[in-house]
């Protein structure tokens, strides 16, 4: 689980994140959502650790980043993959070398365990045979899964995914989205998702945090949110003349 | 301001070098990068230094053999003249500094592109240094090959200048023993010294323009710029330094 109290980042003269309170569980997907330039991706990227918060603490099972040493840091760093919004992937290597960068930069496995955890890794998300392309010869949606296999590939405690849909056509958003779910279950990781896609709301959100101009504004699950009478949140969700149809109909 | 930024922008660079030198998590996968970055920023440097080298020796030569027209100075001061200009100036300084151009552009938009596709990112949140990756090996392998090329470079500047004489400059018996005359092997090794520290200076501060971009394609472009433009006036300032500490 990871724990957040009341945490606050401001860059020069602007608050970006105004006391957070929040928890991400284990074995669930928890998605973060809020509008563009709420502070979704400033709040995912300081649970990582890629911004230092100015005050509040990030607490990881009982470890509070804020006490670890470096080394301890980057010890917890190995438990952690992340898929990032552009996928990040190194174009210069190819699929395999970028599904198993990590395991030669730390785990010390010979070239043939490398190569088994990878071929496992890129069937685990429906791409075998990539191994010898590199990132530029595969569409979007398979970059995608090809960024998620690099991040399961050292058999990560937490998984983060900073808007995993973006770019993606509604189908292959809806494969990724199920995909990030069925790992989350079968490898009982903590996954955070920062995503402003309702679809991803509604079919994989076990535990949902909305943020709004810095600030928790509303928590709970998928279900309730389709169901709750926060102003901020219906405001929010029905935004769009499709869910306003689906309300009216409700 | 100005002077309160420049310091900033030093603070900036000094914390990347430290963190630039730190212990690598992985020997084996720093020395693959090392490799790849020997032949990226020095093997593939080769062929531009060897045309530069011949053609500037020559033109040194002529422009010599045109300035020394005089009876009473012997033609193989010419090459005496060629041979110091070359050793002490031409292929420590302006080859590191056409180095700079294309090398330290290259530094800066590759580190540049990672930034901002999230690349340098990614490594950091798998536990990777990415200064100390990404860097340390490019400094490594630059400040290892420049000396080569340099070499090379003060070799064929003088295999140029004995192409010209072949032309009918001077005689080329005169351009050998002139290039053999009065040899002082200190000037070798300071221009070697210079080629270490332009080495350095080529790498880390391409590198710092690179790594810190903030923004997209136009930014990288700008700062692959600001990298050559920097690097330039630093060789030229601590070339001046280092005649004065080692020459005079």
């Amino acid at each position: 689980m990871i724990d957040v109290r009341q945490i606050e980042k401001a860059f020069g003269a602007q608050r970006v994140l105004k006391g957070i309170d929040a928890k991400f569980y284990q074995g669930k997907t928890n998605l973060i959502i809020g509008q563009s330039g709420s502070g979704k991706t400033v709040f995912l990227k300081s649970l990582v650790g890629l911004h230092d918060i100015d005050s509040g603490e990030i607490i990881y099972n009982d470890k509070a980043i804020g006490d670890l040493n470096s080394k301890q840091r980057k010890s917890l760093r190995t438990e952690m993959g992340m898929v990032f919004q552009g996928n990040a992937l190194f174009d210069s290597l190819t699929i395999e070398e970028n599904v198993t960068f990590a395991l030669s930069m730390f785990s010390g496995m010979s070239t043939s365990e490398k190569r088994d955890r990878a071929n496992f890794c890129l069937e685990r998300v429906n791409l075998p045979n990539t191994n010898t392309k590199f990132p530029s010869e595969l569409s979007g949606g398979m970059q995608k899964r090809v960024a998620i296999a690099r991040a399961i590939s050292m058999n990560p405690k937490y998984l983060f995914c900073d808007e995993p849909n973006s770019g993606l056509d509604p189908k292959t958003a809806i494969v990724i989205d199920k995909l990030l779910q069925e790992i989350t279950e079968e490898f009982n990781m903590t996954t955070v998702i920062n995503t402003h896609d309702m679809n991803s709301v509604i079919e994989i959100g076990d535990h949902i945090i909305f943020i709004k101009e810095g600030k928790k504004a509303w928590e709970g699950t998928g279900e309730e949110i389709l169901s709750t009478d926060s102003p901020e949140i219906v405001d929010f969700v029905y935004s769009s003349e499709l869910f306003k149809k689906i309300r009216k109909k409700q | 301001m100005l002077f309160q930024k420049w310091v900033l922008s030093l603070g900036r660079y000094m914390m990347l070098l430290s963190r630039t030198f730190r212990k690598p998590e992985n020997s084996r996968m720093y020395y693959n990068a090392f490799m790849r970055d020997l032949e990226l920023l020095g093997l593939n440097s080769l062929g531009i230094v060897a045309v530069i080298s011949i053609f500037v020796g020559a033109v040194v030569t002529i422009q010599t053999a045109f300035n020394l027209d005089d009876p009473l100075v012997p033609d193989y001061y010419i090459a005496i003249a060629t041979r110091e200009s070359i050793i002490l100036e031409f292929s420590p300084t302006i080859i590191s500094l056409i180095l700079a151009g294309k090398v330290g552009s290259n530094i800066a938009s590759t580190l540049g592109s990672m930034r901002v596709s999230e690349q340098i990112d990614a490594l950091e949140v798998m536990g990777v240094n990415p200064a100390s990756y990404l860097i340390g090996p490019k400094i490594v392998s630059l400040v290892f090959f420049n000396p080569i090329l340099i070499m090379l470079s003060m070799f064929l500047g003088m295999v140029g200048g004995y192409l010209a004489s072949m032309g009918g400059v001077m005689s080329t018996e005169d351009f050998i023993y002139g290039l053999t005359v009065d040899f002082n092997a200190y000037h070798i090794t300071y221009a070697l010294l210079k080629s270490f520290v332009f080495a350095f200076l080529i790498v880390s501060i391409s590198a710092y323009f690179g790594f810190f971009v903030r923004g997209g394609a136009i930014e990288v472009g700008v700062n692959a710029t600001k990298a050559v433009v920097s690097s330039s006036v630093a060789i030229i300032v601590s070339n001046y330094l280092l005649t004065q500490v080692l020459l005079v």
